[in-house]
Formats: C-alpha cells, sequence, structure tokens
C-alpha cells in the first residue's frame, strides 16, 4: 500500500474532472485519478451542442434559457441553479474557444448555433438556435480542448488508478473528507490518498440498462463510494432516455440530427411528433419525444417485422448538410447498420443516456450530508452529481454545458478550500476496506458469473424502470436486484493475478450498479406521479402537491447487517417560475 | 410522402444469424510466462456484430482473463486499437462480417509499444510524443478578447480533418519507421501538431515546425501510407504529415 499527500483529489478525468482540474491545478497541489485515460471518457461521446444564448443567429437571452431549461426539467429543477447554469453558460463557452475549441462558425465569423430539443425563443414560441457546436463532434472537441489545455497547466494524472472507497474522518463532531482510496490496475497496488478536497467527476451509471448509449465504464463509481459511506444520493428515479439511439444497439444519434430537420416516422411514414408536441414537433423535450416514440410502437405503428423501432428520416436533407453537420452519426448509421442516410431512414428506439440525479451538491458543487449540510472538503459535479439543474429530464446541450459551469466551479472551490483547510487524519487502516473487497473477490470460490449477473440486471432494467413504470413493474425490479444482490455474494471471477485484472474491476463496478439499481427502483416506487423522465402509468399526472420535492436517499444498516434504502425529501428551490402544465 | 422502407436490412434480420468462428488471440501474461502464445476460441456471433463483442463473449462466457482495454464501443474513445488479421483497426469499428469469418480471425496487440498483458500495451511513450508537439493552442494576447476569436468558416475547415483525432494509436503503430525507432514522433503527434500549425488563431506554428524539424520528426517519414489506411478516424494522415513538410519548406502555413 502507497499513501499520497494532494491537496486536491479530483476523481474521474472526463469533461467535469478535466475542467476542475485546469482551475485547481492553478491554485493548489490536485492530482487526477481516473479508471480511463482522460481521453477515452464519455463525454467524448457528446455530439449536439453546449447551449449558451450567445444570440449569434437570433435573438437570444439566458432568462429564456433558464425558463426553458426548469419546465425541461418538469420544475423539479432547483431554480437558482439553472440561473447560475444559464448565465454562466456564455462565458463558458466563450472560455473554451480561448482554449481553442475549433467551433463551427457563421458567415461573419462567429461560433455558429443551432436548434435543439426543448430550447425555445421567448418562454416556447418557437425552437431557438442556442446549441454552440462542432459537427456532431462537441463533445469530443470539449475533451480533446480540456486535455490539451491540462497538458498545458502541467496537471498530474494518475491513470487507470480506479477509485473505490472514499474516507471520511468525524473532527468535533463533523464529518469532513479525509481522501480516497484507489486500486491501480496495472499492479493491484492500493493506494491511499490523503487530500484536503476531494471532487468526484465520474460520471454516470447508465450500465444498469442493456439499451444505452452508456460506454461500458459507466458503472456509478464515485455515486456508490459516497453513498456506501452513509452520504444520500439525489433524485436518483430520473434517468433519461435519449429517443434516438440506434435500435438494439443503443448508440446515440444526436437530437442535432433533429435540429438540422431530421424527422421521426413511424411505419406508416406519419410525421407522429406533430400529434404530440404541436410547437415544437420533433424538438420537444427527451421525455416527451421518447414517451411518443414508445405510444407509436405500443398502439402497432412500430416499424420493421416486430414493430419495435421507428425511424429517424434524414432523406429529405441535403447530402452536403448531412457531411458537413452530421458526419460521425450518419458514418454509425453506415459502419453498423449498412445503411446509407442519404437515401434510407434509420431504425431508432430510445436508449439509456443520463442519469438527472446523482450526489447531492450545492452550486459551489459542495457535497452535501442531508437537506442543508455540506461535507467539509468534499465536492462533485457533472454527471455525477445533481446540483440539481436538470430535474426530472435534462435538455440536450445542458449537460455539455454543465460538465464546464459546475467543473469549473467544483474546481476553484474545492482548490481555495485546500489552501486554507488542514489535513484531516486518515480513519485507522484507511485501505482495510478495499483490501478485503478484493480480497474477497480474488479468492471467492463461488459459483455466480459476473456477466450472467450484470444480463439479468440490464434485461430487468429494461422491462421495468424504462421509460413506462407501474408499481408492479417496479416492484418486480426491486425483487430481483435484491435477488441479484444476494447471489453476487457468491461471485467468483476467473483471473486471480494483480497485473491488468480487469475481471476483477468488472466485478467491482456490478457491485456498485447492483447497489445503485436498488436505490434507483426503491425511490421510483416511492415516487407516486408522472415527471419529467418519470414517468408512472399507475399515476399519469404530475402532482405538485406531494411530490414538488427531492427525493434523497440513504443507506441504511440494520443490527443484523442486512441493507435497506431509506428515503427523505429535501424542498425545490423555486425563485421567479411557477409551475405550470407542460407543453410542447 | 411516400413510406420508408427497410426491407432488405429487415429481411436478414428476420433470419437466424450466428455462425462459428474462431478467435485466434495474442496471449501474454508475465505472471504466467515470459512467452506470448496464440490461443484460439471458438464461439457462435452474430457477423453483424463486432469484433469487441466476440472479445467480450469471450471473456464473459469463456476466460475471464483476456485481457482489453474497452470503453465507448462505437469508435469514439479510442481504447480498442488492436492488429486484427495484420491491419490496425479498432475492434468496436469492425464488424465480423468484413474480416471474412470463415477463416481463424487473428487479435493481435498494436506493435511498436510494449506488451504488458495480452491486448494492453504501453501507452505512455504514444502520450509522450503527443504532449511534445504543445498540443494546446497558443497565443501572444496580452488582453484576451471579450468575445470569441473570430474565424471564417474556410479557416476552420483548413485544419477539420486534424481535429478527428482520437488518439488511438492505430496510426503511429502501424508505421514501419515507428516500429524501427521508437523515438520517431510517429503521425498521431505529427497530426496534432497539424491540427494547430494550420489554425487560423494559434501563433506558436514556427515553435511547433522546429520540433518537427528535428531528425526523429516529420522527416522520418516514408509515406508508405499504412497511417491513412490504419485510421478509423478516416483522417487523410499521410496528407497532413506532407503538409507539415512543406510548410516547413516554404514556412507558409
Amino acid at each position: 500500500m502507497k499513501i499520497h499527500k494532494y491537496d486536491t483529489v479530483i476523481v474521474g478525468a472526463g469533461g467535469a474532472g478535466m475542467r476542475a482540474a485546469i482551475e485547481s491545478t492553478k491554485r493548489s497541489r490536485t492530482a487526477v485519478l481516473t479508471k480511463l485515460y482522460p481521453t477515452r471518457s464519455h463525454t467524448g461521446a457528446a455530439q449536439g451542442g453546449m447551449a449558451a444564448a450567445l444570440a449569434n443567429v437570433e435573438e437570444d437571452n439566458w432568462e429564456w434559457h433558464t425558463f426553458d431549461t426548469i419546465k425541461g426539467g418538469d420544475y423539479l429543477v432547483d431554480q437558482d441553479a439553472a440561473e447560475i447554469l444559464a448565465k454562466e453558460a456564455i462565458d463558458s463557452v466563450l472560455d473554451l474557444e480561448k482554449m481553442g475549441l475549433p467551433f463551427n462558425r457563421t458567415p461573419n465569423g462567429t461560433i455558429d448555433q443551432r436548434r435543439f430539443g426543448g430550447h425555445s425563443r421567448n418562454h416556447g414560441e418557437a425552437p431557438v438556435r442556442r446549441s454552440c457546436y462542432a459537427a456532431d463532434r462537441t463533445g469530443h472537441m470539449i475533451l480533446q480542448t480540456l486535455y490539451q489545455n491540462c497538458v498545458k497547466e502541467g496537471v498530474e494524472f494518475f491513470n487507470e488508478f480506479y477509485v473505490l472507497d472514499q474516507l471520511i474522518t468525524e473532527v468535533d463532531g463533523v464529518q469532513k473528507s479525509a481522501g480516497v482510496v484507489a486500486y491501480e490496475l496495472a499492479t493491484g497496488e492500493i493506494h491511499v490518498f490523503q487530500a484536503k478536497a476531494v471532487i468526484y467527476a465520474s460520471g454516470g451509471c447508465g450500465k444498469f440498462f442493456k439499451v444505452t448509449s452508456n460506454a461500458h465504464t459507466l458503472t456509478g463509481d464515485g455515486q456508490a463510494a459516497v453513498y456506501r459511506r452513509g452520504l444520500p444520493l439525489e433524485d436518483m428515479e430520473f434517468f433519461q432516455f435519449h429517443p434516438t439511439g440506434i435500435w438494439r444497439m443503443g448508440i446515440l444519434l444526436t437530437e442535432g440530427a433533429r435540429g438540422e430537420g431530421g424527422i421521426l416516422r413511424n411505419k406508416d411514414g406519419e410525421r407522429f411528433m406533430e400529434k404530440y408536441a404541436p410547437v415544437m414537433k420533433d424538438l420537444a423535450s427527451r421525455d416527451v419525444v421518447s414517451r411518443s416514440i414508445y405510444t407509436e410502437i405500443r398502439e402497432g405503428r412500430g416499424c420493421g417485422p416486430e414493430g419495435d423501432h421507428v425511424y429517424l428520416d434524414l432523406t429529405h436533407l441535403p447530402p452536403e448538410q448531412l457531411d458537413a453537420k452530421l458526419p460521425d452519426i450518419t458514418e454509425f448509421a453506415r459502419t453498423y447498420l449498412g445503411i446509407e442516410p442519404y437515401t434510407d431512414p434509420i431504425p431508432i428506439q430510445p436508449t439509456a443516456h443520463y442519469a438527472m440525479g446523482g450526489i447531492p451538491t450545492n452550486v459551489e458543487g459542495e457535497v452535501l450530508a442531508d437537506n442543508t449540510t455540506v461535507v467539509p472538503g468534499l465536492y462533485a459535479a457533472g454527471e455525477v452529481a445533481c446540483v440539481s439543474v436538470h430535474g426530472a429530464n435534462r435538455l440536450g446541450t445542458n449537460s455539455l454545458l454543465d460538465i464546464n459551469v459546475f467543473g469549473r466551479r467544483a474546481g476553484i472551490a474545492a482548490a481555495e478550500y485546500s489552501q486554507k483547510a488542514d489535513f484531516v487524519d486518515l480513519p485507522e487502516n484507511p485501505a482495510q476496506f478495499v483490501i478485503d473487497e478484493v480480497e474477497q473477490l480474488r479468492t471467492s470460490t463461488g459459483t455466480e458469473r459476473v456477466a450472467t449477473l450484470r444480463k439479468e440486471l440490464q434485461e430487468t432494467m429494461d422491462a421495468n424502470v424504462m421509460v413506462f413504470r407501474t408499481e408492479q413493474t417496479i416492484k418486480t425490479a426491486v425483487e430481483k436486484i435484491a435477488e441479484l444482490r444476494a447471489r453476487y455474494k457468491n461471485v467468483a471471477i476467473q483471473d486471480k493475478g494483480k497485473r491488468f485484472n480487469t475481471d476483477l474491476l468488472e466485478a467491482i463496478e456490478l457491485g456498485n450498479l447492483l447497489e445503485l439499481a436498488e436505490v434507483m427502483a426503491v425511490s421510483a416506487l416511492a415516487r407516486k406521479e408522472s415527471r419529467g423522465g418519470h414517468h408512472r402509468e399507475d399515476y399519469p399526472n404530475r402532482d405538485d402537491v406531494n411530490f414538488m420535492r427531492h427525493t434523497m436517499a440513504y443507506r441504511e444498516v440494520g443490527d443484523d447487517g442486512t441493507e435497506s434504502v431509506r428515503l427523505d425529501y429535501k424542498p425545490v428551490v423555486q425563485t421567479r417560475y411557477q409551475p405550470m402544465e407542460r407543453k410542447y | 410522402m411516400a413510406t420508408p422502407v427497410l426491407d432488405k436490412v429487415e429481411a436478414e434480420a428476420a433470419e437466424s444469424p450466428y455462425i462459428t468462428v474462431t478467435f485466434r488471440i495474442r496471449r501474454f501474461n508475465p505472471e504466467v510466462s515470459a512467452d506470448a502464445v496464440w490461443e484460439d476460441f471458438h464461439l457462435e456471433i452474430d457477423p453483424k456484430e463486432r469484433v469487441l463483442d466476440g472479445l467480450h463473449k469471450i471473456k464473459w462466457d469463456l476466460d475471464g482473463t483476456l485481457t482489453f482495454r474497452r470503453s465507448c464501443a462505437h469508435g469514439i474513445c479510442g481504447s480498442d486499437a488492436m492488429r486484427i488479421n495484420g491491419k490496425n483497426r479498432l475492434a468496436c469499428k469492425t464488424l465480423i462480417k468484413d474480416i471474412n469469418p470463415e477463416k481463424p480471425i487473428t487479435v493481435e496487440p498494436i506493435k511498436g509499444l510494449t506488451v504488458l498483458k495480452d491486448l494492453v500495451v504501453d501507452m505512455e511513450p504514444f502520450f509522450q510524443a503527443y504532449r511534445d508537439v504543445m498540443p494546446f493552442l497558443i497565443t501572444k494576447d496580452t488582453n484576451e478578447p471579450t468575445r470569441e476569436r473570430l474565424q471564417s468558416s474556410e479557416d476552420r475547415e483548413r485544419f477539420d480533418d486534424t481535429t478527428k483525432c482520437i488518439l488511438c494509436a492505430a496510426c503511429t503503430s502501424s508505421c514501419p519507421v515507428f516500429w524501427n525507432d521508437g523515438q520517431y514522433f510517429g503521425p498521431a503527434a505529427i497530426v496534432n501538431a497539424h491540427r494547430f500549425i494550420f489554425d487560423s488563431r494559434d501563433e506558436a506554428a514556427e515553435q511547433r515546425l522546429e520540433i518537427l524539424n528535428d531528425r526523429d520528426g516529420v522527416w522520418r517519414c516514408r509515406t508508405t501510407f499504412n497511417c491513412t489506411d490504419a485510421c478509423p478516424r478516416g483522417i487523410e494522415v499521410t496528407k497532413a504529415i506532407a503538409e507539415v513538410k512543406k510548410a516547413l519548406i516554404t514556412r507558409r502555413y
């Protein structure tokens, strides 16, 4: 075991982690621990753009953007945070341009902008061009630009280090962050990082679904690490299903395709979104479009022999426009489906895409231990966190924005904290939990296999807690997850070695997914209403009287060692916008 | 509006798709043996699946010790460059049907970088070469502009091709010069230098050109086009290298 000491430790090197690192490294001795090489992070898979009311191509302002974000989130958004997001969006985009990001340009040389779902002029009048973009590679460009600037700033990375535990020490009755414990993939060595401040920026947990746009590595490691230490997770029942994933594979096809004029059609060729969203049509918010697609499929208007998908039709767009604006997604259709998007429509289905919920933070990125108390020295930003700027449903292009605005804020706040705070003593035997977990898995003689359990988990999640949910389906999921968690105790791996043992890490990742799936299902069961990405067929309406509040889930361990999820609730911050009926 | 149809694709999907293929994989684990060996695995797979899906079937159902890097699984993250049937490709972007599944499919680590275990290589020398070309925008502004810098669409287009690089190392590890001399910067580093040299906003082209004028710089390129063939992003790598060479001679960029 090795012990390291840094002022600030950042967990994860996607957009949020690297944006934080650029700020933090300037102000404090910073280490970035990342389970992937930085440029492998899933920020790079984001396509369509980053929202900011630059008004480069038409009238726009941050107040309209704030309203759209709150309405898009079905009023579960904390409105003070949404206002910060929309206001700071403008400098955030300009900062990236100054760092070198190659945005597409307008004829007069400014950053070009395009339409995206849920973004409107003047509170819903018509779609507005707010998404700043670089073809359909905006996430790739952001990830590369941030990494380039990390190289420039000399950011210190520990690549292929898996953070497996959060260390917390009680000082004068206050729970403070003391550091993290990491597992080095190359050697199997365990490292303790003592740090004054820790920032989680480790991304989402979409791999508990089968059809997902998420990378294999998005397994909720950060959420699980803090949850296991008694800290809450907020609004985990809210998960976004992106309307246009490649049929059966789930690979993302950007909403920018519809922003450029693409149309969704059912088996009769009908532009069905006109029925569901007369104003915004194909550019309604993602939860609305995903439900509309499944309604078409359920009512027998899906395409193909099994009627299990619909079409994204780009055939009326000029090939030059597809080549210039949507080169990657058209190539995905060619590579993975053998389809030529110039002439043929692309079969799509909704794909599990984004966790609106996560580790609760305030607008400075400080992690909350309950509804109000901050954990000194602990921060989170990006998809791992819940500020909450996305509420019950995130708008497209607001996640690339979120990682930049709140990654930067968390980086500054954590480094400023490190400058004035002292190190907190490490707990006794700080690495014990990780040593035990690793040894248990490495020496287990159990009979369950990781791949089997993961497949069963993904199948039950797809079947029971996807776009449409009922009490019955969620209960089925809760029971299945409990069964899988019991079987997980009997899991064994084949690779017993120390060197690059990805077999071992996949087992640990599965444990994280199972824990988070349980939190999600239990949170969903208790929310007896429909709001944004959480749609209950047995409670089809939004219920502001009983459920205009954030879910806060805590891990409880009984005297007999049994684990359960305890739910509490937190008020939503409302400033200037009263909840209204949500129409597109 | 005519109803869109997909008869051909869907007719294929309706048939039983599975075939039996052999994966012949170069295995190496110094914890077990100092020598690398070939190992065959036989599996049932839909030929429309990816080589990465095949590797996962092996790891998840047959042999958990098989070790490789992967993440996004659709050609964006650059984790899974490997030598498949003797050519550098991304495992997640290569479909079984496109590489003649009737014969054993050989899978080896990319060449020129130290193999650490099975298909995992040491990427550090590759990233060091990247860092050495100063891969970040350099400007001499003393006063930062309040708004974005202006750039015409033509100027933006000038370096578009090289912005696509995902740092997978497929190009660099396909280069015979790199195999024989690990000191050579390699195509990927030059591609990333090109991305800034030809960016109208950047003001450090001369410095980067001097770095690449080194004995281990662009002049080592023998124009074999392996890199262009290997690039999973379709970057015209050899052309980019040629443009850097030309810029070194003419000092125009």
